[in-house]
């Protein structure tokens, strides 16, 4: 085994805190706390990526078309989200005439919900890893196509034909979609022979899947990022809110923080979907380590696990801005030609090739 | 064959057109020198307008407060929207002779559409257009600008 | 809940969506009352006269040179174009030579208008697909030439600058020389817009085989412009019936025969390349002398009728005017190509999608003051 990673490894300080507060009260208490304290530091942590991608969303689309962006509120523009946050609490909470009371306040609460859960599978650093599931990719991927429950409900209860239409394209995106994401998924869980998130990350010890795997882990990482896109209802895969033709699609009739909630919770599903991309196909926090270059990989052990995973979540994120203001916006019937023509047949052919690979220790570094 | 063939090859051009645009908007992303926004209320005092921008209509004045307007009203004969009013009064010159002279240059700025006859068609070259184009005001009142100055008096010389 | 809820029959259940008058792909205040079914469009109503201003109505009380202004004000991204139809009738009507500089600059500044107008409909119609990025790079463009206007006409927009007899002032010493830079400029651009959205596979296949108009349909609906000549339809009035210098340059009429979006996009594209060809041609030999013949302060068309059309960027734009031998005219009527190529929306997206109407009400390239007048 390489140098490692003991003073990047957050485990014993968790475990430690842990101790501490089973020390001091009963045991249901301690789960208590522990709990509150977690639940409690996601909660910021959401919010602040949430504003934070918001701000870098309208900074990159920014630089990609000849502008500046928001450079108003603070340096660069930096408090600019937050004072948008601001005059979303503020604003008036308009309720529909005819709308469905009950569901039409319940979505977006759904919705943010989903993509709250989520979060809890991810691992961020060794050590640093909420719930640790033996089926970690199968827990986010049941979890984030909850969301599509929310929207649905949105745009049914709404009272709108705008808000109807974008909801039913909505769902008939994502579930076929999750077909695409999760198959790509498995073909990297078959390389890996686990759906643990902490195994599969340490199991890029020495080289990363997308490495790893030969061009069917590539071919994968290629659908994911594809079908991810898609889930998230991004870029050019935008279709249910389509400003261009459905006005705002499913969120047409909210104002508002409801309005605001729907806006993280699509910033949030892209950072899950980013980091869910990083951890699986990019080793998550496991530095670049190259097989035979032992000093190599000791200067990369240097670089803090958080850093890497950070920055690699940051790269998939920015390549999904980049393709959101790229590319017109698909028509519903490309949409759903281009998952069940192209990307399920592919993604299929690529798990056989896969588990071919494995089958015969083809593995690259093995 | 043929068939799988080409299916394999439509997923490569599509491919290659998608990056095709991904290179172009990839390019600007890392070209920040290239930014074309003007960064308004701060670049106030370097912002220059071009000699010709009809900003809105004034009516020059030399320092011995003199303007060149002999009130002969075709400049408001010739707005399409009543946006001029010239208020004259007659007056005797030294000779005993009547003759009109400017008593109130009203421009209505809120109703001009910049069209220019006014300014094309005056004969003493008495107004000009600004290249002001700062024109928030609260109300419209505000708008109705009388153009020449309190005390004025006609360019000696102009009649 | 007592009531009683009457479920039609599925497959017969049509729903009726108002499609503006505030809608961000109807370019304007333009109410269109679809009838969908789920996501099918079944019908299309185009219900115009949202800024509707009387224009028509306001010129008789105008003298000529009054009625330029307003004629700013139909289609604005054309305004030049508008201007030389009067000023072009009025012409006519007086038996009016204009000197050569003032025919070559008419010309440069239609086409800069023309380049300019498809520039904004490029913008507007990567937005309507949903790349917003098109927006910005067209926009960026276009402020070029707006430039090159403001400098020589004062305004950016509508610019009034053609009167009766002639221009309103003269040339800006700068002009030639900004005018070729901006040749220069936009030569090397225009691959961009083919990479970012002509050759792009999304754009292809929402544009390509959607919103098909027949040759003989376009004639009956009079599709003029770029939109007609999409299908085939030859009815360039700078090449048929030449005004200006048009008879002067050589130039190629784009026409595309598969009557499509996408035909109609492609046409636009190398009408702009076109524009450019022309100005190259003229742009150096401006000819010297006045730039406007001495009119009478005060122009009374002899009894009778006029008509002038001229090309537009969105199509064929004619004056119409009856003189009654007074300094205002009888009556005034202007034949607006946008208000014609709407009326063939219903055609083109009939059994088409949404997204589908959105794309080809962007190859229209409706503006919609022209439609109401």
């Amino acid at each position: 085994m390489p140098f490692t990673f003991s003073f990047y490894d957050f485990t014993g300080f968790t475990q430690w805190i842990d101790v501490t507060l089973r020390g001091a009260c009963s045991p249901f208490w301690a789960v208590l706390w522990e709990m509150v304290i977690v639940g409690v530091l996601f909660l910021a942590f959401y919010a602040v990526v949430g504003l934070y991608l918001v701000y870098a969303e309208r900074k990159v689309c920014a630089f990609i078309q000849n502008r500046v962006g928001p450079n108003r509120v603070g340096p660069y523009g930096f408090f600019q989200t937050i004072a948008d946050l601001i005059k979303l609490l503020m604003k008036e909470i308009i309720s529909i005439r005819e709308a469905d009371k009950l569901l039409f306040n319940l979505a977006p609460f759904i919705v943010i919900i989903t993509s709250f859960l989520a979060l809890a599978a991810i691992p961020f650093a060794k050590g640093l890893h909420p719930i640790d599931l033996n089926i970690g990719v199968f827990y986010v991927m049941a979890i984030s196509s909850m969301g599509v429950v929310g929207i649905l409900l949105a745009g049914w209860s709404s009272n709108s034909k705008y808000s109807l239409l974008g909801a039913m394209r909505s769902g008939a995106q994502i579930i076929s979609y999750e077909l695409s994401v999760g198959m790509s998924l498995i073909a990297i869980c078959v390389l890996a022979g686990s759906m643990q998130l902490s195994t599969i990350v340490e199991g890029q010890r020495d080289l990363w899947f997308i490495f790893k795997g030969h061009f069917p882990a590539v071919t994968a990482f290629i659908i994911y990022m594809i079908a991810a896109t898609a889930e998230t209802n991004r870029g050019p895969f935008d279709l249910a809110e389509a400003e261009s033709e459905l006005a705002a699609g499913f969120h047409t009739e909210y104002s508002g923080i409801k309005f605001a909630f729907f806006f993280l919770a699509e910033y949030m599903n892209m950072f899950i979907v980013a980091s869910l991309a990083a951890t699986i196909f990019w080793g998550g926090w496991m530095p670049l380590h190259i097989p035979g270059l032992e000093s190599f990989n000791h200067v990369m052990d240097f670089i803090p696990p958080v850093i890497w995973y950070v920055g690699k979540t940051v790269v998939i994120i920015l390549i999904m801005m980049w393709f959101k203001w790229t590319f017109p916006r698909l028509r519903i019937d490309q949409l759903l030609n281009l998952e069940w023509k192209f990307l399920l047949p592919i993604s299929l052919v690529n798990i056989l090739i896969m588990a071919f690979i494995v089958l015969m220790g083809w593995q690259i570094g093995l | 064959m043929r068939e799988i063939f080409n299916y394999f090859k439509s997923i490569f051009f599509a491919l290659k057109s998608l990056w095709t645009g991904m290179k172009v908007t990839g390019a600007y992303f890392f070209k920040p020198w290239k930014i074309v926004t003007q960064q308004y209320p701060e670049n106030r005092k370097k912002l220059k307008m071009y000699e010709r921008t009809k900003g809105e209509l004034v009516m020059p004045h030399n320092d011995k407060n003199e303007h060149q307007c002999t009130a002969c009203g075709i400049c408001q004969i010739n707005c399409p929207n009543g946006t001029i009013e010239v208020k004259s009064v007659t007056v005797e010159t030294a000779d005993g002779k009547k003759k009109k002279a400017l008593n109130k240059y009203i421009y209505n700025l809120g109703m001009c559409t910049f069209c220019g006859l006014c300014v094309k068609t005056c004969p003493s070259d008495a107004i000009v257009f600004s290249n002001k184009f700062e024109h928030a005001v609260f109300n419209k009142e505000k708008l109705v600008k009388t153009l020449n100055k309190e005390g004025s008096t006609l360019k000696k010389g102009a009649e | 809940m007592a009531e009683e809820i009457i479920i039609p029959e599925a497959d017969n259940q049509e729903i009726s969506i108002n499609m503006g008058p505030q809608h961000p792909s109807t370019h304007g205040v333009l109410r269109l009352v679809l009838s969908l079914k789920g996501e099918m469009v079944q019908k299309v109503e185009p219900h115009c006269g949202y800024i509707h201003r009387g224009i028509e109505k306001m010129t008789e009380s105008m003298t000529y040179q009054q009625i330029i202004h307003l004629t700013d004000r139909l289609d604005y991204l054309s305004a030049h174009m508008n201007n030389a139809a009067v000023c072009l009738a009025v012409e006519k009507a007086l038996d009016i030579e204009v000197p050569e500089r003032v025919k070559v600059i008419r010309t440069i500044m239609d086409e800069l208008a023309r380049i300019a107008s498809h520039q904004l409909w490029w913008c507007s119609f990567g937005m309507d697909l949903g790349g917003l990025t098109c927006f910005f790079y067209g926009l960026r463009d276009r402020e070029k030439i707006l430039d090159i206007f403001e400098e020589t006409t004062g305004s950016r927009l509508i610019q009034s600058f053609y009167c009766p007899g002639g221009l309103m002032a003269d040339l800006n010493p700068n002009f030639q020389k900004k005018v070729k830079d901006f040749i220069v400029y936009f030569r090397k651009i225009l691959p961009e817009y083919d990479e970012l959205l002509s050759g792009n596979i999304i754009m292809m296949e929402r544009a390509k085989g959607i919103g098909k108009m027949s040759k003989e349909d376009a004639i009956s609906y009079g599709m003029t412009g770029p939109s007609g000549r999409g299908s085939g339809f030859s009815c360039d009035v700078r090449k048929h019936h030449p005004y200006h210098a048009y008879d002067k340059v050589k130039f190629n009429e784009v026409l595309r025969t598969e009557g499509d979006t996408y035909s109609r996009y492609m046409v636009r594209i190398d009408e702009m390349r076109e524009s450019m060809n022309i100005i190259e041609q003229l742009i150096d030999n401006i000819p010297a002398g006045d730039f406007a013949v001495k009119m009478k302060p005060i122009i009374k068309l002899p009894e009778g009728e006029y008509y002038q059309r001229v090309e537009a960027a969105r199509g064929e734009f004619g004056v119409y005017i009856i003189s009654k031998g007074e300094k205002n005219p009888y009556r005034m009527k202007f034949r607006s190509p946008n208000f014609c190529n709407l009326s063939a929306l219903d055609t083109l997206t009939r059994g088409h999608k949404i997204a589908d109407l959105v794309a080809i009400g962007g190859s229209l390239d409706y503006v919609i003051p022209d439609i109401d007048r």
